[in-house]
Order: C-alpha cells, then structure tokens, then sequence
C-alpha cells in the first residue's frame, strides 16, 4: 500500500550502509588485489581448510545434539530458577572467548579440576588441546544457543495442540510423531547453520585451544601469516578462502533461519500432560542439571581463581583494562552511528537491512588484513590500531543490532506513523519525540551487546598490536602465555566484569522508566 | 464545505470513487458493509494514500497536496491514539505545538480542554494509567485544542461497550457544539449514527453516494445496505 503515513528519510540509512559496504567489501577488494594466487595453496593452507570445516560440522552437530533434550527438558518443566538459566544460556554469546577458554582450561585443562580427579583415580589424563579443546569450547559457546533457538520452537507449539494431545492420550512417541519431530525438522536446519557458520570464523578458540599444523583455522592461518612470516599475499589468499567458506555458510544460515534467538517469551512452561513418569522427571532434571553445571563450572572457576589473581595484576594490565573500556565505547558510538540510520531507513528501502548480511559473512580479519594493505602505504597502521579494533568490532556487532532495530522501528511506524503525521510530529521532532523513546529498550539491548562483545574482542587486535597498545582480552592472553596463570585469572575476571556490568548497564539503562 | 470532487481511490483491484459535497457544520455518518472502503474513504481524505484522480477540496481550496498534518483536520483513529510514553498533556499538547515546546497559555488551555472531556487533573497521567474510556477522552481534548474546522472518526469507540459508547459519542456531539465544526465518522453500527449524525454517505460497491437523510437511509435502506444490516 502506497502509504504516505510518515516522511522517513532514508538518506541518512543511505549513506551509513554505503559506508559499511566500502568498508567490508573495500577491504575484501584490496585484499583480493594483494592475494597471490601463483603461490597457490600449500599443504598446511589445505590442512587449515580441512580443519575449519571439520571442527565447524562436530561443533555444530554436537551443540545441537546436545542442545535438543535439553530444551525439551526445559520446555517441559517448571522449577525455581528456570528464569534464571534461562537466562544464563544468553550468556555465553557476551561472554569473552579468551575468559570462557581459561574457565575450561580451569576445569579441563592439564591442571584442571577433572584432572586432577582423574589422577587421583589412578586413570590417565584428558588432552584439551587440539580438535577437542576447540570443539569443546565452540560448543561451550554455542550449545546455549542451539537451546534457546529450539526452546523458542518447543514453545512456539500452541498449547492447544498439548490439551488436544492430552484428550487424545498420545503416547510420548505419538508426541514425538506428531508434534515435536515436525517442530525439530523446522528448526533445527537454521541452528546447526548458524552455529556452523559461527564456527567457520572462529579465530580466538583456535589461537588459545588450537594451533600447530593440526589444529589450525583459517582465521588463525591468515593471522599467522600476517603476524609471523608477514607475507601479506598469502594472508590475502587466505582471506579470499576465508570470505568464500564463511560468506557461503552465512548465506545458507540465513537461508534456514528465521526464529530470532534474542526474542523474548522463554520464562513460561507450556502446561503438558505428558511426560509426568518419575523416570521421565529424573531424567530431565540430571538434563537441566548438567547443562547448568557444564555452564556455571568454568564461569566459577574463573570468579575463583581470580578473585585472588586481581592482586596479582601486572599494571599494564590495568592500563589494558581502560583501553579496552575506551575501546569499547567508542564501538558502541560507532554502531549507534550506523545502526540507527539503517533502520529507520530501512523501515522503508527494505534493501538497507541486506547490509547486516554483509557484516555476518564478512571476517574481522580479512577487513583487518585489508586496512592494513590500504593503510601502509600512507600512515603507520600499528599506530592507529584502536581505532581500527572499535571501527571493526562496530561493524561486527551490525548485524545483531539491526536484527533487534529494524523490526523495533517497523512497528514504531507501523503503529504510530499515522497518528504522528496527523499531527504534523515529522523529521527530527518525530526523532525527539516520538521515535527514540519508543525504542530505547532494544536501543540499550544492541549497545549493550555491542560494548560487550567489543570489549571482549580479541580479533583485529592481535593483528595490528604491539607491545604498548593492547586491550585487556590481548593482555591477558600474553599472560597465559607466559604462563602468569594467576594474574591471567585475576584479568580474566576484570573482562567477564567488565563485559557482563557494561552489558547491563546499557540494558537496564534502556528498560528503565519504558512505559508499554 | 468540503468536496470529494470526482474522486478516485485504487489499491490493487479495489477502487472506491466518490463526488460528494458536505456542508459546513454537518454531522455525517460513513456506513456501509465491511470491506467497502469507509475507512479507506476517512483515510483518503485525510491525506494517508494517494488519490488515483479527483480533487479534495476545503472552501474551494484544492488540498490534495498538503500532507497529513497541514490539512484542515483532525483525526481519531480506531486504535493508538495516545502514545504510551508521553503524559497525558503532552499527548494533548501535541495538537498544539508538534514539537511540545508549549508556553504557560497552552498549559492552561490543555487543562481546561482536559476538564472539558473530564479528565480534569490526570495531566500527569500516562495512558496505561486510563481505562478505555478515559483514553478515548484524552483522544478527544487533543481534537478539541487543534480547533480544526473538519474532525474525522475512524470508529475510535468500538472497543468500548454500549454504554460507554454512547456516552462517547455524545461528548463528541457536545464538543462539535462547542467548535462548529464538521463531523465524518465511520461506523458499523447504526445506532451510532441515529445517535449524532443526521446525515449519511454510504459506502457500497466501489460508490460512496450521499449524503442522505440518516433516518430515511435507514427506515428505507437501499439492496446493498438492507443486506449488511439484515
């Protein structure tokens, strides 16, 4: 319907995508030029394509293989603290990698706490390095996820169709046949998608967890290049390989996805008559019990450990700290610049939302290798490091904030548009007035998604740092690196803080005071 | 007066044409069956879609090309007339100064407008503090200090019950005999418009013909009225 409800200006969306468009595909442009294809690919290339996908596909076949009886578990019963779990299970995807790998390194590791029982029992110990140790994390981060992606389609199922189950006395199989199969056919494709596709870029799991001729991505292979042999054409080449395999997996994820995963509506059971056998009950509650073990345990251990290990901080990384911090704010204002003027133009020109689809395929390190080709020529990249690491961890969490934006803004004028223009509240009063305090919750949610995720970034950073800038996530892997366990520990904690409270600022910040 | 001069609506395969002359201070019913296009007519005029061809014109002025909010009218919608995160004055205030930058006179004509509709004191009250009711009078203070000469009613009440529908529908009538000014307003049901309308248009088969006299309209309706009414 030619509808002439609300003048949006869409120049402003316009411009803001255009300019995330030259960024990611400039970068791809002139990694492509500097690519040197006549070096071909050598076996190691090949070894890190092979382990990239490999890993990809257990990730994500074990995320949600694990992930589906647990949202049913979830789905299924009612108990104190489910809200919380629920909530719990968000977690993980604010949570910084390099904190999360230490956690697990905490209870899996060499002198971990399974270990350590193990070798008490006399058994030999469990190897966290290598493909189990990125496996293992990927699914750590992403088995969460997969569970509130399917909890959202166990919920999705009306409860009228459980009363109509109930009435005809299903059996847990008919259950099975009837509802719940066809529901997991729906779903489940979009999840293992996205989660492969997340695992396709992973960068920050391998350089920590993998490494080594075996167990080396192709993120980790063009940071590799860049850092250490500097050959800024085979960094390049690897590049155009890493566009190719996590660009095509994030075109299919989109494809198979259309549940929103940060949507709300999780905190109720769905009423079911099934499923009321003791052994049922028991089952689902060591269900729910490991899944919030398996999660809390590294996180607890993290708290832990550092609680102790902040003492022992080395004062750089306290400096680390507040970079990371400048770093991170700087990012949401970025985002907040670009986000917002792509959704509210977008409410109109469809087409501007597609340039989130360029963010998901794109990798951090290709527009990261790709400054660096575009910006030695003429300044000192080392020295604009920063800049680059809050430029690029904006254009990273685009995606996501427009996933919650665009539709929030749709209905801002879907419902209130007409009303609006009837009385003249157009152009920058209908901003003021009408626009941004309709949407500042999910405007506080995506900034404070943003500031986390940025804040516990350890991509671009690794590539451009030197010895005098670095943020907190790479000061503390230097300490794991130098095996400076505890202060790594006490840092550990000062990011999961500093994540998990700027997050929640942000978040509350936005609730606070929202009328319906 | 305002004139729907050779008007012409489409969207899609729906068309709507109308030629019709409403005199100043009327009081007019739009009825007609569901889907016929009396809100697609309300919303035409108010400026919301484009016209296909034909003119709209107010005393003669041709005011097609004026956006919503600079036409000669105010509007009550069926729903969302408030917005939820602005008080009760500010959402009043809005028909005054768009911007809401209002000086101390417009205060006290918002106040005085709010005791007009009964709300007398609920300034500060957000709309999720109202009943239905109550919302439907904060709707009406907004249309009583815009003080346009033409209001259009898009079947605000229908979600309210009978009684308090018909006791919206005579504040309405009590604050047309403060303004003087012209009514349009959609309805489904019929008494509605016995209760404040004296006129018609009926909305039927792609025509909106009128206005008729309310109560001979609906003493003697014509084939596609008499089916709608049953």
């Amino acid at each position: 319907m030619a509808d002439r409800a609300v003048q949006i200006r869409s120049w402003p969306g316009v411009i803001a995508a255009a300019f995330v468009a030259v960024l990611i595909l400039g970068t791809l442009i002139a990694v492509v030029l500097r690519a040197e294809a006549r070096a071909g690919l050598g076996p190691s290339d090949w070894a890190a394509i092979r382990f990239t996908i490999k890993q990809s596909v257990m990730s994500a076949v074990l995320s949600v293989a694990l992930a589906v009886p647990v949202a049913r578990a979830l789905a299924r019963r009612q108990f104190f603290g489910r809200k919380m779990l629920v909530m719990l299970l968000g977690a993980p995807f604010i949570l910084p990698v390099i904190v999360a790998v230490l956690g697990l390194l905490a209870v899996l590791g060499r002198n971990g706490v399974l270990n350590g029982a193990l070798g008490w029992l006399g058994l030999p110990e469990v190897q966290i390095y290598g493909l189990h140790g990125v496996v293992l994390a990927h699914v750590f981060f992403n088995m969460p996820l997969a569970v509130r992606v399917i909890l959202q389609g166990w919920q999705a199922i009306p409860a009228e169709r459980f009363r109509l189950a109930a009435q005809l006395r299903f059996s847990p199989r008919d259950m099975w046949r009837v509802l719940e199969r066809p529901m997991l056919m729906r779903v489940v494709p979009g999840a293992f998608a996205i989660i492969f596709a997340l695992c396709m870029s992973s960068f920050a799991v391998a350089l920590t967890l993998g490494g080594g001729p075996k167990a080396t991505t192709v993120e980790l292979a063009i940071y590799q290049a860049f850092r250490f042999d500097f050959d800024l054409g085979k960094a390049a080449l690897l590049g155009c390989i890493q566009i190719g395999l996590a660009g095509g997996a994030a075109m299919v994820a989109l494809r198979l996805s259309s549940t929103d995963s940060f949507g709300g509506g999780l905190d109720r059971t769905v009423e079911r008559w099934d499923a009321q056998g003791r052994g049922q009950t028991i089952w689902d509650g060591v269900l729910i019990a490991s899944a919030a073990l398996f999660l809390l345990l590294p996180l607890g251990m993290i708290v832990g450990r550092g609680v102790q290990g902040v003492f022992e901080m080395p004062v750089n990384a306290w400096w680390a700290a507040a970079v990371s911090l400048q770093v991170s704010l700087v990012s949401t204002v970025v985002l907040l610049l670009l986000a917002l003027p792509i959704a509210i133009g977008a409410a109109r020109l469809r087409l501007l939302e597609s340039v989130g689809v360029l963010g998901i395929a794109s990798s951090p390190l290709v527009i990261g290798t790709g400054l660096f080709v575009m910006i030695y020529p003429v300044a000192d990249p080392i020295a604009l490091a920063l800049p680059v690491t809050a430029l690029v961890n904006a254009v990273m969490a685009l995606p996501f904030a427009l996933r919650v934006l665009v539709p929030a803004v749709r209905d801002v004028v879907q419902d209130y548009g007409r009303l609006a223009a009837s009385l003249n509240v157009t152009g920058a009063v209908w901003l003021r007035i009408v626009l941004l305090p309709r949407l500042r919750a999910p405007l506080g949610f995506a900034a404070g998604l943003t500031a986390a995720l940025s804040m516990g970034d350890l991509g671009v950073i690794a590539l451009f740092a030197d010895a005098e800038r670095a943020t907190l996530p790479l000061q503390m892997y230097r300490l794991m690196g130098s095996y400076q366990t505890e202060a790594a520990a006490g840092a550990g904690l000062v990011l999961l803080t500093l994540s998990f409270g700027i997050f929640w600022l942000f978040d509350q910040g936005g609730r606070s005071h929202v009328d319906a | 007066m305002l004139t729907l001069e050779g008007l012409n609506i489409r969207q899609g395969a729906f068309e709507l044409s109308a030629d019709i002359h409403i005199q100043d201070g009327a009081r007019v019913a739009i009825i007609g069956p569901s889907g016929a296009g009396k809100s697609t007519l309300l919303s035409a005029i108010a400026g919301f879609l484009p016209l296909h061809h034909g003119r709209i014109l107010w005393d003669g002025q041709d005011i097609g090309a004026l956006s919503p909010g600079q036409r000669p009218l105010s509007m009550v919608f069926q729903e969302a007339n408030l917005f939820p995160h602005l008080n009760i004055a500010q959402n009043v205030g809005l028909g005054l100064r768009p911007d809401l930058k209002l000086s101390s006179a417009q205060h006290e004509r918002i106040a005085q407008a709010l005791e007009v509709v009964g709300l007398g004191g609920m300034e500060v009250r957000k709309p999720a503090q109202l009943s239905g009711g109550q919302q439907s009078r904060a709707a009406l203070a907004r249309v009583l200090v815009q003080d346009r000469p033409l209001v259009l009613l898009d079947e605000p009440f229908a979600a309210l019950g009978p009684a308090l529908k018909a006791e919206m529908l005579d504040l309405v009538s009590e604050l047309l005999d403060r303004t003087g000014a012209t009514l349009l307003m959609v309805s489904h049901d019929p008494q509605d418009a016995r209760r404040i309308t004296s006129q018609t248009v009926l909305v039927a088969e792609g025509q909106a013909t009128g206005p008729h006299d309310t109560g001979a309209l609906l003493d003697d309706p014509p084939a596609a009225l008499r089916e709608y009414l049953g």
